[in-house]
């Protein structure tokens, strides 16, 4: 089947008013007799059900946290982009739009992205009013501070904890939503199951992770923000409890799921420290505005930093690509670290991880400077590391982070299921095959506050409001299912834990399906797989009931889940025989060792659909046409 | 190293709970305090018992959501650090470790060390924020906010609302949450108009949830993971006279 992202037509800057010309509204009267279903509460699950609220929409809002405030949004670091072009440094709106589809080296639509551009000055205007105190200088103006992949300064900032309090701005107009009534929230609940009534979504199956209790909502519509699924590496900069299952769910009820090998791995984290590692820190990528990235130049060579000389060290990134330096994008960072380490010059215990180095700037700003601009992120460094960062170079390697793939959905945002919208990192649109730093919050934040309630207002307008309740069939049947498969789940008493499944599914995929691919290694993790999760279905132990509040019961749900995915994603890297942003087959570079893309045979969206467990999906592709930009080959020389 | 635990057990809301006995061995002084506890557990999970339950998630100490009461400290020994970012090397062979759940009465404990801290979120409901519908709003630098201004909202914001100053509180106190939520927002011009009514209904909300009020003993600020300054509450104190008697 040929998808179609259904983009309007027009001139690239016309669309998206166009789209809003041609969706249908909900009268304020009758807003309030549809009610939305909104799964997750980070930054775009947030921003939707609050402005959803605001509308006049019932919404019932769910998340796995104690609270909606905890979002894994919350993490994010060093800012979100806009083309505001305050410093007038020759930014546009345009210029933002091109960045972004070249920094997904061309597997985005272009008209999201140009879309996804127009609103993120939107954004900067609606946070500053809710009172998120982003960086000011001494007039009084907003600040801005420079990224990867960019050549100008677009990124709004709030120290290095911008998404958290973006998350806060978020989460205080979903609370003013609560408090009007408009909004129900439901914390420590897990969506299980989509449930579908004759071919539109309408309601959800959730577990209770207090009581235990599996119960059904029903509404006219769902909205999943759930985030991504990096944490399918076992280690990742992800938060523990970050999963696939709603998405993947989704994806078992008929949803298509796009490029899930598109995943990125995050050129500054700090690196392992051991068998007992349970989860990846990021350190901001903003550190490489001022932190210079380097390696001996010797294999092997054990020196204190401090001992290195100058002559003796290799500023790789400031070498290989004199035109971005350090602030390179995030794919080609990543794998350049990885190429150095494997050559034997990374440092630290185990030799993986390369230096980011400060000094320079210490000495040309002072150190007051760089404590004003990344204190609590030297102190983050301190507090894991045991080291001081304005004294020794901080060690950084890179780690799985963002997946830019997900369910697949239109213009709309709208799965292929009607009535089905996917927003954020859970869907696959706007960031092709790597995603540039300071984008994330600016998708989330879009499709929340400013897509998804024209477009969602559209599918309503063409469905009869509270038709279904959760006495219908399909409800019932999606409870009978969850229970049955907790049931399984805790009746396998094997004498492994679960994490110790998660661990080994994510070396297998750190290994084969990690930063950079081959068809040998794709095939190899295909064989591995299927072993694994059929040993987990027999040999996983659990222990407690379901009728509780189970940690390991919700852990074993989400690997379980991951078990099954991990196959899809290595199947759609093995599918995808090029090399594009954060997807590297190694049978496809340039003489340099660069990514080498093949327009010709996959400038598509691959869209996967679910064909049942153990047997191959089916493959639908959404051909990706360029008119406004010609698909150049990727440099940052 | 090996560490002798003392770790709070209770299996739910309305049962009594009681500290049990556990020994942690061959922990590595790299690991974080929860993956101390990850290995524990593991151990607990393959001789067939319960593991120890516990909130957490980010790890990175910007969620929120852990919270344990480390040797009578919540979030443990280190300074401005959340459990999940306190590391072992922050103790030694042989410790005895106590290990309990946030405590207060407006916090009613869920399982072992998991509370339920809904309250914070209703007092935040209450008037938390600054009612600026989506879409609308002026240009972001139509209103010029001083640097010093936005500088002090954001060490008020910074807050990742964990708890840890109720449960070190001997009022079992809200009130440094609160004040750094309504400093947060009264420092700002968009945030002056609503400000009277935020601290009267955010201040009586805390109190209907059972939070006692302060006593000045300033154990808040020693506790808290992100070092919020108690001078907040001074600001707190000071928005309510204004609003009591009407200034503006």
């Amino acid at each position: 089947m040929i998808l179609d992202g259904k983009c309007p037509s027009g001139p690239l800057h016309e669309k998206w008013d166009r789209r809003k010309q041609e969706l249908r509204l909900v009268g304020p009267v009758n807003k309030r007799q549809y009610k939305i279903i909104v799964v997750g509460a980070g930054l775009a699950g947030a921003s939707a059900a609050a402005t959803l609220g605001e509308l006049g929409c019932n919404v019932e809002a769910f998340c796995y946290q104690d609270s909606p405030r905890r979002g894994h949004s919350i993490a994010a670091q060093g800012g979100i982009n806009a083309a505001k072009n305050y410093p007038n440094d020759g930014d546009s709106i345009f210029r933002l739009f091109y960045d972004t589809l070249k920094g997904g080296d061309f597997r985005a639509r272009e008209a999201n992205v140009y879309r996804l551009s127009m609103v993120s000055n939107n954004i900067i205007d609606q946070c500053v009013a809710q009172g998120v105190p982003f960086a000011r200088d001494y007039a009084g103006y907003l600040d801005n501070r420079s990224f990867g992949g960019a050549q100008v300064s677009r990124t709004f900032y709030a120290r290095g904890q911008t998404g958290q309090q973006l998350l806060l701005g978020a989460y205080s107009a979903l609370m003013r939503q609560v408090r009007s009534g408009t909004v129900t929230i439901h914390p420590r609940m897990e969506m299980l199951d989509l449930v579908i009534v004759d071919g539109d979504a309408k309601g959800i199956t959730v577990r209770d992770l207090v009581s235990g209790d599996i119960k059904c909502h029903a509404a006219d519509a769902v909205c999943l923000c759930t985030g991504g699924y990096a944490n399918v590496f076992h280690l990742s900069t992800n938060a523990m409890g970050s999963n696939v299952t709603a998405a993947f769910r989704a994806y078992k009820k008929g949803a298509l799921f796009a490029n899930p090998c598109f995943t990125q791995i995050h050129p500054t984290c700090i690196p392992v420290s051991g068998e007992h590692q349970s989860k990846l820190t990021l350190m901001s990528e903003s550190l490489r505005n001022d932190g210079r990235v380097w390696v001996p130049k010797n294999k092997g060579d054990k020196r204190l930093p401090s001992e290195i000389p100058e002559a003796e060290r290799d500023y790789y990134l400031e070498r290989k690509y004199p035109g971005f330096g350090n602030l390179t994008p995030r794919d080609i960072a990543s794998r350049a670290a990885k190429d150095v380490c494997d050559e034997g010059r990374g440092v630290g215990p185990g030799g993986y991880g390369v230096y980011l180095d400060f000094e320079d700037a210490i000495g040309r700003l002072g150190e007051n400077t760089i404590r004003e601009r990344y204190g609590n992120l030297f102190e983050m460094y301190e507090r894991i590391t045991g080291e001081d960062a304005y004294k020794r170079p901080m060690r950084i390697y890179p780690a799985p982070h963002y997946a830019m793939g997900g369910l697949w959905v239109d213009y709309n945002l709208q799965s292929n299921i009607p009535g089905l919208f996917v927003l954020g990192e859970a869907n696959f649109s706007d960031h092709g095959a790597n995603r540039l730093g300071a984008s994330a919050l600016m998708q989330g934040l879009a499709d929340g506050y400013f897509i998804i309630p024209y477009t969602i207002s559209d599918y309503l307008a063409r469905t009869k409001p509270g038709v279904v309740n959760t006495g219908h069939a399909e409800f019932r049947r999606s409870i009978e299912d969850m229970n049955a498969s907790v049931k399984k789940l805790l009746s396998i008493n094997g004498r492994r834990t679960v994490n110790e499944f998660h661990r080994e599914l994510g070396r297998i995929m750190w290994d084969y399906v990690g930063m950079s691919r081959s068809e040998d290694g794709l095939k190899k993790a295909l064989s591995i797989i299927p072993g694994l999760r059929a040993e987990f279905m027999e040999d996983v132990k659990i222990p407690g009931s379901g009728m509780d509040l189970n940690q390991e019961l919700e852990k074993a749900g989400r690997v379980a889940d991951f078990l099954e995915f991990a196959e899809l994603m290595a199947q759609d890297a093995l599918h995808r025989n090029e090399s594009c942003g954060g997807h590297f087959r190694v049978e496809h570079q340039m003489p340099d060792g660069e990514a080498k893309r093949d327009d010709e045979n996959f400038r598509y969206v691959a869209a996967w659909e679910f064909k049942g467990i153990n047997k191959e999906p089916g493959l639908h592709k959404e051909p990706l046409s360029f008119e406004n930009v010609k698909p150049a080959v990727r440099s940052y020389k | 190293m090996n560490l002798n635990l003392f770790v709070w057990r209770q299996k739910r809301t309305d049962e009594k709970g009681a500290m049990e006995r556990y020994e942690a061995k061959d922990i590595s002084p790299e690991m974080s305090f929860l993956e101390m506890l990850d290995m524990v557990n593991e151990g607990l999970i393959k001789k067939g018992m319960e593991p120890i339950a516990f909130d957490h998630d980010c790890r990175e100490g910007i969620c929120g959501m852990c919270s344990q009461v480390i040797n009578g400290i919540p979030h443990g020994p280190k300074e401005k650090t959340t459990t999940c970012q306190l590391h072992m090397r922050n103790f030694r062979d042989g410790d005895t470790i106590y290990i309990e759940p946030f405590r207060a009465k407006a916090f009613p404990v869920i399982k072992d060390l998991i509370i339920d801290r809904s309250a914070l979120d209703r007092i935040i409901q209450a008037g938390g924020y600054i009612s600026a519908h989506t879409g609308g709003v002026p240009d972001a630098n139509a209103v010029l906010i001083p640097k010093e201004d936005a500088e002090t909202a954001m060490d008020a914001a910074e807050c990742i609302g964990c708890g840890a100053c109720v449960a070190a509180c001997p009022n079992g106190s809200a009130m440094l949450f609160t004040a750094a939520k309504v400093s947060h927002l009264a420092v700002l011009p968009q945030g002056k108009i609503e400000a009277a009514r935020r601290v009267c209904v955010m201040t009586e909300e805390m109190l209907n949830e059972g939070f006692g009020n302060c006593g000045n003993h300033y154990e808040c600020r020693a506790a808290c993971p992100k070092g919020i300054e108690v001078k907040f509450i001074a600001k707190l104190n000071r928005e309510y006279i204004k609003a009591q008697i009407g200034m503006k």
